[in-house]
């Protein structure tokens, strides 16, 4: 499903190369963990993944079903099924959440050629979703993330995984800013849109999150490569000894 | 050899192309803006409050030719309304498109019909507000419409009417010059929607004075037609008693040059004034898009609210001004005076120059002012398209979200909605 091979990147403003040939392979029906200490290229990966300006790939390819995503727009990116839930939700005044929400399911469904979803079935949905969020009419009212806490923007950002229905989730630091509650509100939300045919790339320092989506692989990132790979397990060693035991056994 | 003076040369070319009607209750109120404009003259880019905006092309005796907009398909704004329709073409009142000027509760007039009366009741107003607007500040184009307007209409409301008054302007000739003088007085406790849409002639001067008495409100929407080519300036000029509300809005799509004046006088304590303005200016459709929105409000009395928002999108090297200012007397205590103007810059090329003042002399006020400039906000539209909007969608969808704040100003739901239909169709066609 998500193919990277050996895939360098760096920052177009410097020439500081942030990505050292990555490799990494995402099934579909399965979830991968990437950990890693602070600086190790986890954020740049899924921003360049997802097409954000100011990177600039310089060897190497990402594929999303055989086809390159490099190449595409971030609009094009989406609507072949790729989703990437922000570390840091942006807040856009004078947009209704209602109003955006819709807007991008019906852009996509364009984009794939298919039939503008109607305003009922839209509604109907996105009620069904929210309130399995525990999002209320009001935050649904509301501008896009303004005024949100921390726990309503990652919420939000699993609402609009839902009704987009990706194939390819990768969730960018989704426990930063959330109390346990609200971590287990938000994984519940990933847990129910777990399915044969959809990967998720969940990036993460902590083990924590990973106790509520259990994943398959999980990968520990170092100074732009993933550096060891593995079960379950290794997230818990992180946790007990941190990322230095790992460090220095493959150094 | 006498040093030639650039400012009188100016003004007696432009006299000397005008002709002043005589006689009639307008007849002293014109002679004296005559006297008043030929001693202040026409203005100068060194002039404080032209420096922003090239003043020639309005006020050359010979009209600059502007191309007659086709509008095609699309259909007339407020067209789907229950209004009483005023027709003017070129600044030339059309009957035979008009409705019949009757309506319960107003009396309406034309100024061309009823100049020549002996005595009117827009007596006390014709050039009055116009005058008290002059100062601190000179507006000679204003002095210059009341000495030379053809038209207008005259409208006095005594109790609110069932249906809005809506005056429609259009542009038939490449060089016409229509200079029209609306005047408007809301009696105490009466209500009255004033809409006003189209370029109205190649080069347009129109000055509305508006009286609303104690209690009584205005809602004023205006929009200044498609014309790219055309050449607008004009003047409001308001005088608001106690606990009246004047709500005023204005938007502008295109056209060559425009200059927006709005004096509004609080005469009454706590009245309330409102002024808004969304303009998007695409300087790619006749080379030059220049856009003026020149506000000045006076707080004269206690617990007044003003409240000024004024949005501009400008593209393609178009270029926007505000220049807007609150002025508090001493004893106008418990004042709140708000003043927002923003711009939207799509690219490099458009500027947007601003000059925000406020002037004080009451200690209990709350005043504030915010002036900014800038391009589409990249992180919303990286997440925007993230979520699969495309690049073009999703700048419209941010270029309305920027106007917004500037569209809720307009109280009708429904004329807001038609509104903002336009401009998402005016951006759609430019993506």
């Amino acid at each position: 499903m998500l193919k990277i091979e050996d895939l360098h990147v760096s920052l177009e403003a410097e020439d500081k190369e942030i990505l050292k040939g990555v490799n990494l392979e995402v099934g579909p029906g399965t979830v991968h963990a990437i950990m890693g200490p602070n600086g190790s290229g986890k954020s740049t990966l899924s921003y360049v993944l997802s097409g954000k300006d100011g990177y600039r790939v310089t060897q190497g390819d990402a594929t999303l079903d055989g086809d390159s995503l490099l190449e595409m727009e971030p609009e094009d990116r989406a609507a072949a099924g790729l989703f990437l839930a922000f570390q840091y939700p942006v807040e856009i005044p004078g947009v209704g959440n209602m109003t955006f929400l819709r807007t991008a399911v019906n852009a996509q469904r364009k984009a794939r050629g298919e039939e503008e979803m109607s305003a009922t079935e839209f509604l109907k949905k996105v009620r069904e979703k929210a309130k399995a969020l525990k999002i209320d009419a009001e935050m649904l009212k509301r501008p896009v993330n303004v005024g949100f806490s921390g726990g309503e923007k990652k919420r939000n950002e699993v609402l609009q995984m839902a009704m987009l229905e990706p194939r390819m989730c990768i969730l960018d630091e989704t426990d930063s800013g959330l109390d346990v509650d609200a971590m287990k509100l938000v994984a519940d939300g990933v847990n129910a849109l777990r399915s044969e045919g959809r990967g998720f790339l969940v990036i993460t320092h902590y083990q924590r999150l990973l106790d509520h989506i259990k994943p398959d692989v999980v990968h520990i990132m170092a100074n732009g490569r993933i550096i060891k790979s593995g079960g379950p397990e290794l997230a818990l060693e992180v946790e007990n000894n941190g990322y230095a035991d790992i460090l220095a056994e493959v150094a | 050899m006498a040093l030639e003076n650039p400012r009188q040369t100016a003004t007696e070319a432009r006299l000397a192309a005008l002709t002043v009607p005589q006689g009639g209750w307008t007849g002293p109120a014109r002679q004296n803006a005559l006297a008043r404009l030929t001693k202040m003259g026409l203005p100068l880019r060194r002039d404080e409050y032209w420096s922003f905006t090239r003043p020639d092309s309005l006020m050359a005796p010979d009209v600059p030719v502007a191309k007659v907009f086709d509008t095609g398909e699309e259909s007339h704004l407020f067209a789907a309304r229950d209004r009483l329709r005023i027709v003017f073409v070129d600044g030339v009142f059309d009957a035979e498109a008009s409705d019949e000027l009757a309506l319960d509760g107003i009396e309406i007039g034309l100024l061309s019909r009823e100049a020549n009366a002996d005595i009117h009741w827009a007596r006390d107003l014709y050039g009055v507000l116009e005058t008290a607007g002059q100062d601190p500040v000179a507006r000679p184009f204003a002095a210059l419409n009341t000495a030379a307007a053809t038209e207008g209409v005259l409208i006095r409301v005594t109790k609110t009417p069932s249906k809005p008054v809506s005056l429609v302007y259009y542009h038939a000739s490449e060089t016409s010059d229509a200079v029209m003088h609306h005047v408007v007085r809301v009696e105490s406790g009466a209500e009255l929607t004033l809409l006003e849409n189209g370029p109205a002639a190649a080069r347009f001067n129109k000055v509305t004075e508006v009286d609303v008495a104690d209690g009584a409100k205005l809602h004023h929407v205006r929009a200044q037609g498609r014309d790219h080519d055309r050449r607008a300036v004009t003047h409001i000029f308001a005088r608001l008693g106690r606990e009246s509300v004047l709500k005023s809005f204005t938007m502008t799509a295109n056209g060559r040059l425009t200059r927006n004046e709005v004096v509004v006088d609080l005469k009454g304590d706590d009245a309330v004034v409102h002024v808004a303005g969304a303009c998007v200016g695409d300087g790619a459709n006749v080379g030059e898009f220049h856009h003026d929105d020149t506000v000045f409000i006076t707080h004269d009395a206690q617990g007044c609210e003003s409240r000024q928002v004024f949005k501009k999108v400008l593209r393609n090297g178009a270029t926007g001004v505000f220049q807007g200012k609150i002025l508090v007397k001493a004893g106008a205590q418990k004042t709140d005076g708000y003043q927002k103007s923003q711009s939207l810059l799509l690219d490099g090329d458009s500027q947007f120059l601003a000059k925000p003042e406020l002037e004080i002399y009451a200690d209990d006020v709350a005043c504030s002012h915010g002036s900014t400039s800038g391009a589409i906000d990249e992180g919303a539209l990286f997440y925007l398209r993230a979520r699969g909007v495309p690049h073009g969608e999703a700048t419209d969808l941010l270029t309305l979200a920027f106007l917004g704040e500037a569209m809720d100003e307009i109280e009708d739901p429904d004329i807001a909605a038609e509104l903002l239909a336009r401009v998402e169709a005016w951006l759609a066609r430019r993506r």
